[in-house]
C-alpha cells in the first residue's frame, strides 16, 4: 500500500458521504407522516449531493500525490491498549465503490420515485434506501476493520428492512429472515477475523493490519483469510452461503438493483480485494477463494437456466456474475483490476437489466412469472433496448462491456497455467456459455413470441422518471467496459493500491483466441436457448416431467434441502438438547441455590419480630460483647 | 502552659466535702433512675427523672462545670421535661402500663445482659483509671494563673474558635428539627374542608328536631336551682330542660313578677316572664302563677 | 474518692437506662430513659474534662445536650403522630415492619 496523507480541502469533508444519506434517513424516518410528501425527493436528493461530492473529491483525489488520504474524524473505543478511531480511507479502491454506489444509488432513487409512486410506504422506503447508503459508504469509506464491521451489519439491517418491506408478505418475511439467518453466519467469520486481528496484531485499521501481515505465523493468515472469505461469501451470496440471495428478490425491485445487484452483495468483493495482502501471503485461502468462485459460478449459471421468475433468473445471474469476481480476485494481482473492473460494469447492466424487469412487472400488473410474458418488444419499446443493451452487455456481445471485463477474467484464469489454470478457464467459458443460454431464454420468453398475458393486463411503458434511469444505465451498459479498459484504464487508476499493472509476460492463449472461443460459446448458447424457447411454442405452466438435471436446477442444486437436512435439522436437535439440559441442570442448580437461600432467609427473617425492644436487646447483647472483648483485651 | 504542666505535676486531691456530696447524691440519682423505670404512672416516671436529672446537674457544678450544671438544671430539667409532660397530657390515656411483659424473655434478658453490661463497664474503669491523676480545670477556667476568665468564658471561648463549624451544625440541626416537629405534629386538614359558620347552622337546622340550644335548667324560672325546670313561652315546664342527673323538685320561687323592672318604672316590652304568655305583650293582665 | 466513683455511677445510671428502653412499653418512658442514657453519659464526659484538665469534655457534654433537645423535639412529635393514628402510645403495637 501507498503512503497515505492526512486529508485536505474538500477531502476533509468526506464524512458528509456518509452524513448526508444518514441525515435523510434519520429525517425520514423521525419526521413521521410530515414528510411524506417531500420525504422522496429529499431521499433522492442527498444521494445525488453524495453522489456530486463524491465526483468531486474523486477528481481531487486524482490530483494527490500518492492517490490516498486518511480523514481522521474521531476516537471510537478507547480502552486500555485497544484503540479505536473512527476515520475514513480515501484511496482510488473505495473512489471507484463510492462513485459506483453513489451513482447507480441516485439512478435507482430516482426510478423508485416512480416505482414505488402508488405505495402508501413510499417514505420508509426511501429512508431504508437512504440507511443502506450510508451504511454501504461507511463499509467502502471506513479506515479500519472495524470501521467497516459497522457498515458490513449496516447494509445487513438495511437489506432486512428492504427485503421485508412488504412484510405484509409471508414470503417477503420469511425471505428477510432467512437473507438475515445467513448473513449473520458470514458476519460471524468477519467478527472472529477481526477478533484475531486484535488479538495478533492489536489493531484493526488497514495501515495497521496489511502493513503486518508479514510479523504474522502462515496458519494465523490463512486462517485470517478464510475467515474474512466466510465474511465475503455470507454477503455476497455465494458457496455455501448462495441460497438467501435469490429469495431476497421478494423486495421491491429496486432494492433488487440496488443492493441485490449492484452494490451490496459485491461488498464481498471489496473485502478480498481490500485485504489482497492477506490473500496474497496465504496461498491456500486464495485457493479457497478460487475454488469458491468457480463452484458459485456454475451453481448460479445452472440454477438461472430452469428459474421462471424473471427477478429470480437475474439473481441467479448475479449469483454467478459475482462468483466470476471471486474468480478473479481469488486469481492474485493480475484478476483483481479484471475483478472489479467486472464488478464496476456488472453493476451497470445488472442494475440496469433488475431496472427493466422492474418496469416489465410494472407494466404486466407485478406478474413475476415470464411464462405469462412474451411479445412485449412492440408494447414496451424503451424498456426492450434498454433491456436487450443489458443483455448484450451481460453475455458478453463483442465491444460491449461484459465483453471486455468478463474475458479479462476467463483469459487471466487460463493464464494461471497448468491443470487448475485449463480447470478454471473451462469453468468460466462454460458459465460463459450458460449465462447466453439463461439470458437468451429470458429475452425470448419475455419480449418474443405469442403473447401469453393473463387476462385483463395491459402492458404500458412506464413513466419517464423510471425510464431516464434506465436509459442512462443502458448507456452505461454499453460503454462502461470499454471506458475502463481502454480509455480511462481501471488498471492505472487502481495502481496505487494494486500496485503497477504487470506486463502480460506469457499468455497460455493468445488473447484473441480467448475471445474468439468466448463468442463461439456465448453464441452457441443462444442459439441453443433459440432451439429450445423461441421455435416452438411455450407452455404457460412449467411442465412436470422433466429430466433430473432440470429438476435440480429448478431446486437450484437443493440448496435449500442440502441446508436444511445438514444444518438446520442438527441445529434443533442440538438445540432441544441445550434446552433440555438448561432447564434440568443449570437452572436446577441455579434454582436449587436460590431455593435454599430463599428457605434459610426466611427461616432468618423470623428474627425480624417488628417489636423494637427485642432490636434493642440485640444492640445491648453487642454492646456486652465489645465491653467483654475490651476488657478481656485489656486484662490479658 | 506552664500552669497546665505545674497541674500535671501535683493534680488535684478530690475533697472530704465531695465525697459528701457525693454519697448523699449519688443514691438519690440511683434511686430516682429505678424509679423512673419502675413506676407504672408515666406521670411518676418523669417525675424520678426530674429527680435524678437534679442530681446530675449538682454534679456538674461540683465536677467545675458550672455553666453545664445550670444548663442542665434549665433546659433539660426545666424545658425538656416539661415537653415530655406536655405530651404526656396529651397522649397519656393510658396512665398506668401494664406491667406483663409480653414479649418472651425480654425483661430476664434485659436484667443480666444489664447487670452484665455494669459489671464489665465497672471493672473496665475501674481498672482504667486506677492511679489517674486529677488534673482539675483550674489551669483553664477560673483560679489562678494566666486563664484568669471564668468557666463560661472559657466554654465560649472554645465554642466559638475549635467548635465553631460545630456549632453551625448544631444550629442547623436545631431549625431543622424545629421545622420536622412541625410537619410531623400538623394535621392536614384537606382545603375546603373546613365548614363554614353558614353550614353548620344548615346542617344543624335540616337534621336536628330540635334546632335551637336545649334550654337551660331554670330558664324563664323564677328558681336558679339547677333542679327548677326551664319555662316554655306559654309557662309550661320544658321537659327538655330536666337536667339529667337530678330528679325535678319543687324550689322556692322568686316572687311571680318582676317588681324590681316596675319598681324602676321601666314599662313592660316583651322579654320579662311576667309578660309571656299574655297576649298583649305588655303583662298587665297577669295570670296566675302557671306551675 | 476518686473519679472513679462518678464513673461508675455513670455506667450504672447508663445500665438502668438501658434497661428501661428494653422493658417499658409505653413510648414516652422509652424515650426518657434513652434521655437519661445520655445524661449519665454527659456525666462521664463532665468527669474526664475535670480529670484531663481540658475543657473539651464539656464542649462534648454541651453538645450533646443541644442534639438531645433536637432529638427530644422530633422524637415527641412523631409520638404524638404515631397516636394520633394508632391511638396507642405503646412501643409493641408499632410492629408493622417484621417478616
Amino acid at each position: 500500500m501507498s503512503e497515505t496523507l492526512p486529508a485536505t480541502g474538500l477531502l476533509a469533508a468526506s464524512w458528509l458521504l456518509i452524513a448526508l444519506p444518514l441525515a435523510g434517513a434519520a429525517v425520514l424516518l423521525l419526521g413521521g407522516r410530515r414528510t411524506d410528501r417531500w420525504g422522496h425527493l429529499l431521499g433522492t436528493g442527498t444521494v445525488v449531493a453524495a453522489f456530486v461530492l463524491g465526483l468531486a473529491c474523486t477528481v481531487q483525489l486524482a490530483g494527490v500525490d500518492g492517490r490516498s488520504v486518511d480523514v481522521d474524524l474521531f476516537t471510537f473505543i478507547q480502552t486500555g491498549s485497544l484503540d479505536v478511531g473512527a476515520g475514513l480511507l480515501f484511496d482510488p479502491l473505495s473512489a471507484v465503490f463510492v462513485l459506483l454506489i453513489t451513482g447507480v444509488g441516485a439512478l435507482i432513487h430516482v426510478y423508485s420515485i416512480g416505482y414505488m409512486a402508488h405505495d402508501p410506504a413510499r417514505r420508509r422506503f426511501f429512508a431504508y434506501l437512504d440507511l443502506f447508503v450510508a451504511a454501504m459508504l461507511l463499509l467502502v469509506l471506513g479506515n479500519s476493520y472495524v470501521a467497516l464491521y459497522v457498515g458490513w451489519e449496516g447494509v445487513g439491517l438495511a437489506s432486512y428492512l428492504l427485503i421485508a418491506f412488504w412484510y405484509t408478505r409471508p414470503a417477503a418475511a420469511t425471505a428477510a429472515k432467512k437473507a438475515f439467518v445467513m448473513n449473520r453466519v458470514g458476519d460471524v467469520g468477519l467478527a472472529l477475523a477481526v477478533f484475531v486481528m486484535f488479538a495478533q496484531l492489536g489493531t484493526t485499521s488497514y495501515a495497521g493490519v496489511l502493513g503486518n501481515v508479514g510479523l504474522l505465523a502462515g496458519g494465523t493468515v490463512t486462517a485470517l483469510g478464510l475467515l474474512l472469505l466466510l465474511g465475503a461469501c455470507g454477503k455476497s451470496g455465494q458457496f455455501p452461503l448462495q441460497a438467501w440471495l435469490p429469495d431476497a428478490m421478494e423486495g421491491p425491485t429496486p432494492v433488487s438493483a440496488l443492493i441485490h445487484a449492484a452494490t451490496m452483495v459485491t461488498a464481498g468483493v471489496y473485502l478480498i480485494a481490500r485485504s489482497a495482502p492477506i490473500f496474497d501471503a496465504s496461498p491456500s485461502a486464495r485457493t479457497v477463494v478460487l475454488v469458491v468462485g468457480a463452484i458459485t459460478l456454475m451453481i448460479g449459471a445452472i440454477a438461472g437456466c430452469a428459474q421462471d421468475d424473471i427477478k429470480k433468473v437475474l439473481a441467479y445471474s448475479t449469483v454467478s456474475q459475482i462468483g466470476y469476481m471471486f474468480l478473479a480476485v481469488g486469481l492474485g494481482p493480475v484478476g483483481y483490476v479484471a475483478g472489479l473492473a467486472h464488478l464496476l460494469t456488472h453493476g451497470f447492466f445488472k442494475a440496469g437489466l433488475f431496472l427493466g424487469a422492474g418496469s416489465v412487472m410494472h407494466g404486466m400488473g407485478d406478474q413475476t412469472d415470464m411464462r405469462r410474458y412474451g411479445g412485449l418488444a412492440g408494447k414496451m419499446k424503451t424498456t426492450f433496448v434498454t433491456f436487450g443493451l443489458g443483455y448484450l452487455a451481460l453475455i458478453g456481445f463483442p465491444l460491449l462491456s461484459g465483453y471486455w471485463t468478463k474475458d479479462a477474467i476467463i483469459e487471466a484464469a487460463f493464464d494461471r497455467g497448468g491443470v487448475s489454470g485449463w480447470l478454471l478457464g473451462g469453468v468460466a467459458v462454460l458459465g460463459a456459455g450458460l449465462t447466453a443460454f439463461y439470458m437468451t431464454r429470458l429475452m425470448l420468453l419475455t419480449f418474443f413470441g405469442r403473447p401469453r398475458w393473463d387476462d385483463g393486463v395491459h402492458p404500458h411503458e412506464s413513466p419517464g422518471v423510471m425510464t431516464v434511469p434506465m436509459v442512462v444505465l443502458a448507456v452505461g451498459s454499453v460503454a462502461a467496459g470499454f471506458l475502463l479498459v481502454e480509455v480511462f484504464p481501471l488498471a492505472d487508476w487502481l495502481a496505487p493500491v494494486f500496485g503497477e499493472p504487470a506486463e502480460a509476460a506469457a499468455h497460455a492463449i493468445p488473447p484473441l483466441l480467448v475471445s474468439v472461443l468466448v463468442s463461439l460459446v456465448v453464441l452457441l448458447g443462444a442459439v441453443v436457448a433459440w432451439l429450445f424457447v423461441g421455435r416452438r411454442e411455450v407452455p404457460v405452466t412449467a411442465p412436470a416431467r422433466v429430466s433430473p438435471v432440470v429438476r435440480a436446477a429448478r431446486h437450484a442444486i437443493y440448496a435449500d434441502a442440502v441446508n436444511e437436512s445438514l444444518l438446520m435439522r442438527p441445529g434443533m436437535w442440538l438445540t432441544r438438547a441445550l434446552v433440555f439440559v438448561d432447564n434440568r441442570g443449570v437452572d436446577g442448580v441455579v434454582n436449587g441455590t436460590a431455593a435454599a437461600l430463599g428457605g434459610s432467609s426466611s427461616r432468618l427473617g423470623r428474627a425480624q419480630t417488628g417489636f423494637v425492644r427485642s432490636y434493642a436487646l440485640g444492640m445491648l447483647g453487642g454492646a456486652v460483647l465489645v465491653a467483654g472483648a475490651l476488657v478481656a483485651v485489656t486484662a490479658g | 502552659m506552664s500552669a497546665l504542666a505545674a497541674a500535671a505535676d501535683t493534680g488535684v486531691q478530690l475533697g472530704t466535702g465531695e465525697a459528701v456530696a457525693f454519697w448523699i447524691l449519688a443514691p438519690i440519682a440511683v434511686l430516682g433512675a429505678l424509679g423512673m423505670v419502675f413506676s407504672r404512672n408515666a406521670v411518676h416516671s418523669a417525675l424520678f427523672l426530674v429527680n435524678t436529672m437534679l442530681a446530675l446537674g449538682i454534679f456538674y457544678v461540683v465536677q467545675e462545670a458550672p455553666f453545664l450544671g445550670a444548663v442542665q438544671i434549665i433546659v433539660y430539667t426545666g424545658a425538656i421535661m416539661i415537653l415530655f409532660l406536655f405530651v404526656l397530657m396529651l397522649v397519656g390515656r393510658d396512665t398506668s402500663d401494664s406491667v406483663v411483659e409480653t414479649l418472651r424473655g425480654q425483661r430476664v434478658a434485659a436484667i443480666v445482659l444489664g447487670v452484665g453490661f455494669a459489671g464489665l463497664v465497672g471493672a473496665g474503669i475501674a481498672r482504667a483509671t486506677e492511679g489517674t491523676v486529677v488534673r482539675g480545670l483550674d489551669a483553664v477556667q477560673g483560679g489562678s494563673g494566666d486563664a484568669a476568665d471564668g468557666n463560661i468564658e472559657a466554654i465560649a471561648r472554645l465554642l466559638f474558635t475549635r467548635y465553631l463549624l460545630a456549632f453551625e451544625v448544631t444550629s442547623a440541626l436545631l431549625i431543622t428539627a424545629a421545622v420536622g416537629a412541625m410537619i410531623l405534629a400538623h394535621t392536614e386538614r384537606e382545603p375546603g374542608s373546613r365548614q363554614s359558620q353558614k353550614e353548620l347552622s344548615r346542617a344543624r337546622f335540616l337534621t336536628a328536631d330540635h334546632p335551637q340550644t336545649l334550654p337551660g335548667p331554670g330558664v324563664y324560672a323564677r328558681a336558679n336551682s339547677i333542679a327548677a325546670p326551664g319555662r316554655l313561652p306559654d309557662g309550661t315546664p320544658s321537659v327538655a330542660s330536666f337536667s339529667t342527673g337530678i330528679e325535678p323538685q319543687d324550689v322556692d320561687e322568686l316572687p311571680p313578677a318582676s317588681l324590681g323592672a316596675e319598681r324602676a318604672g321601666i314599662p313592660h316590652r316583651g322579654g320579662t316572664d311576667a309578660a309571656l304568655g299574655t297576649l298583649d305583650g305588655t303583662g298587665s293582665s297577669r295570670e296566675g302563677d302557671p306551675s | 474518692m476518686t473519679i472513679a466513683n462518678y464513673l461508675v455511677l455513670a455506667a450504672v445510671l447508663f445500665t438502668i437506662g438501658a434497661v428501661g428502653v428494653l422493658v417499658r412499653r409505653n413510648a414516652i418512658v422509652v424515650f426518657m430513659c434513652v434521655e437519661l442514657m445520655l445524661n449519665s453519659v454527659n456525666l462521664t464526659l463532665v468527669t474526664f474534662a475535670r480529670s484531663t484538665g481540658t475543657l473539651d469534655g464539656q464542649l462534648i457534654a454541651f453538645f450533646v445536650m443541644v442534639v438531645a433537645a433536637a432529638e427530644v423535639v422530633v422524637g415527641l412529635a412523631i409520638i404524638m403522630s404515631i397516636y394520633r393514628t394508632r391511638r396507642s402510645a405503646s412501643v409493641d403495637d408499632a410492629n408493622l415492619l417484621k417478616y
